[in-house]
């Protein structure tokens, strides 16, 4: 073999642009016949069917709230059902003269909430908030002190109970997740069946029977006399169930540490907890971040169920404003699109959260 | 000899009821004393040094560090840990700690040194193993050589009398084994003991008191590296030398 000398070569262009919007039709809409096809046939459903959505949405709907004007011809959505009812909608049962204060309370729980997911407020003093937080809200809804008139929690409904319920029902169902999922992996015996039992267990029954059992058959153990809130059992009810979901989830992030940090934990002599907490939680848990806020979006929509023991939040509002009204009853479609909206725009709120929380905790992976 | 600093009496061990993995170990490491374990894999090398800072538990014979005796006393086993240093095949730096993170973790929180005081001697260390500037990356940011010294510094700031090794060198590429066996060299030239599970048989040459080869649980030989390599006494050690050694 003749000898060899070595030829540096200088990098090229790639042959074909890979860049800016003609390539990226090209690769994606056009790539090949198949997908031209489906290109083509996608864009011509579209075209048929945008217009027509659009002619319904907006140019054909009527606005006002009159029943009257909703049933001539040609008209499209009634949105004039929202205009009319939106209080009822949001509020559900709660007095209508009171409710500016269910409006109050839910803004000030929506700023927690949101406080809660921005990084300056991560500092010990947020625990006081909340209960600062929590704490108007209840005096707030409650009533009973500082001139407020006293209201039930069964006349509660809306959209601040959807927003209580889920968020406290997450608030508390993580930390007890943290330890199930933590117990079921325990040395001791005892703790590992407790704990597996307490999953099975609600893992094995839909949420409605836990609400059920929650409403209806926990007050006949009660001693005679003794009674604890719906809101409160139905909110520990709710809990329970999320956290058996939310614990095997945080156990599948868990088994995906390797044994080695474990290992090497201990040579450093951190304890079960310190080792639990700096090395294994913090990597678990940035594992499972989709995961688990799967289980806050699907705790959010559950809370919907609450209306078959009775607290109308506001998918049980908005039955309630609607069904009994016969002039209105005809347009329960806009109705349940309006509560569409708002359940989407928090489920879609938290899903884009998931994912900066997602790019946060990954960027130890970043080259 | 000077006195021993960990003393092996007749260490048994099994995995499960039928896999006897340690056999009537008896071993004496003198303070200060440099060891290298080799042997074919499943020998029980890896096991052997693993026992020492109690990751294995052995079943039988008594296990006796730094005068404290092994048990399942956890005060015992803590007491131990803060003398022995670990650096493992997979380095076992923790990924999502910055690499100073990961050196002043166990500082701060086992030692409860002051963040500042902690962060100053993980920068000695650093430079020890030729890597401060790395300090603020990320493990996964690091070539596998720089992750081990990171490992060796992560080790180092525990002050340890005794620092073990589980095949350092295994998972790395050819060409950065010799960046991390420098450093462990120079390790080897400050009084430290040292066992340290390798194939480097260079290594062993170079600062090795003592060579113990080991096959299906026991202590087959051991002797100074050079009568070791030169003249191995067993023919499973010759025959163990003629495959390391002869390609």
């Amino acid at each position: 073999m003749a000898a060899q000398t070595f030829q540096p070569i200088p990098p090229r262009p790639a042959p074909v642009n890979t860049e800016g919007p003609l390539a990226w039709i090209r690769a994606n809409l056009f790539g090949n016949w198949m997908t031209s096809v489906g290109t083509v046939v996608l864009g011509a459903l579209l075209l048929w069917i945008v217009p027509q959505l659009l002619s319904w949405a907006l140019f054909r709907a009527a606005w006002a709230p009159n029943a009257d004007a909703c049933r001539l011809d040609g008209v499209g959505a009634c949105w004039g059902v929202v205009a009319e009812k939106y209080r009822l909608i949001t509020f559900g049962r709660y007095p209508f003269e009171e409710q500016w204060r269910p409006l109050v309370a839910t803004v000030l729980m929506v700023g927690l909430l949101v406080a809660s997911c921005a990084r300056p407020f991560w500092k010990p003093w947020l625990a006081l908030v909340w209960v600062a937080v929590l704490g108007t809200f209840f005096t707030i809804m409650f009533g009973g002190v500082l001139g407020l008139s006293r209201v039930e929690t069964d006349r509660w409904g809306g959209l601040p109970l959807t927003i209580l319920l889920a968020s406290l029902s997450m608030a508390m169902a993580f930390p007890i997740a943290l330890v199930v999922a933590l117990g079921r992996r325990s040395n001791l015996p005892a703790i590992r069946s407790a704990c597996t039992v307490y999953v099975e267990l609600i893992r094995g029954v839909p949420l409605i029977s836990v609400l059920f059992m929650a409403s209806f058959m926990f007050p006949l153990f009660m001693p005679q006399g003794f009674s604890i809130d719906v809101l409160i059992r139905v909110l520990v009810g709710i809990t329970l169930f999320a956290a058996a979901y939310m614990a095997e989830v945080i156990r599948g992030g868990l088994q995906a540490i390797p044994k080695g940090q474990i290992e090497a934990a201990a040579t450093l002599g951190l304890s079960y907890w310190q080792t639990q907490r700096k090395i294994v939680l913090p990597q678990a848990l940035a594992i499972v971040v989709p995961g688990i806020m799967n289980g806050f979006i699907s705790t959010f929509k559950d809370t919907s169920l609450v209306t078959i023991v009775s607290l109308y939040e506001l998918t049980g509002a908005m039955g309630l404003a609607l069904n009994s009204d016969a002039d209105w009853r005809p347009f329960k479609i806009e109705g349940y699109l309006f509560i569409a909206s708002i359940y989407f725009i928090f489920c879609f709120s938290m899903s884009r959260y998931s994912h900066w929380v997602e790019k946060q905790v990954n960027r130890s992976k970043l080259r | 000899m000077s006195q021993p600093i960990i003393t092996f009496d007749k260490v048994n061990k099994w995995y499960g009821n039928n896999f006897h993995v340690l056999r009537d170990i008896d071993l004496v490491v003198a303070k200060g004393e440099r060891i290298v374990i080799c042997g074919p894999s499943g020998s029980g090398k890896s096991t052997l040094i693993r026992c020492i800072n109690r990751l294995e538990e052995h079943q039988q014979g008594r296990l006796i560090v730094d005068g404290v005796e092994l048990s399942d006393d956890v005060k015992a086993i803590d007491q131990v840990r803060k003398e022995v240093g670990m650096v493992f095949q997979q380095f076992n730096l923790f990924p999502h700690l910055t690499v100073l993170e990961n050196l002043t973790l166990s500082p701060m929180w086992v030692g409860k040194m002051p963040k500042k005081e902690a962060e100053e001697k993980a920068m000695e260390q650093l430079q020890r193993v030729r890597i401060a500037e790395q300090a603020s990356k990320y493990p996964l940011q690091l070539s596998g050589g720089q992750q081990q010294r990171v490992a060796i510094a992560r080790a180092l700031c525990l002050k340890p009398k005794i620092m073990l090794f589980d095949e350092p060198t295994s998972a790395l590429d050819p060409e950065m084994i010799k960046e991390v066996l420098d450093v462990m060299i120079e390790m080897a030239s400050q009084g430290i003991t040292m066992l340290c599970v390798t194939h480097e048989m260079g290594f062993a040459k170079a600062v090795a008191d003592r060579v113990i080869f080991m096959d299906q649980g026991q202590i087959v030989e051991q002797n100074n590296p050079h009568d070791f390599f030169s003249n191995p006494q067993s023919e499973r050690s010759k025959d163990f030398l003629s495959k390391i050694l002869g390609h």
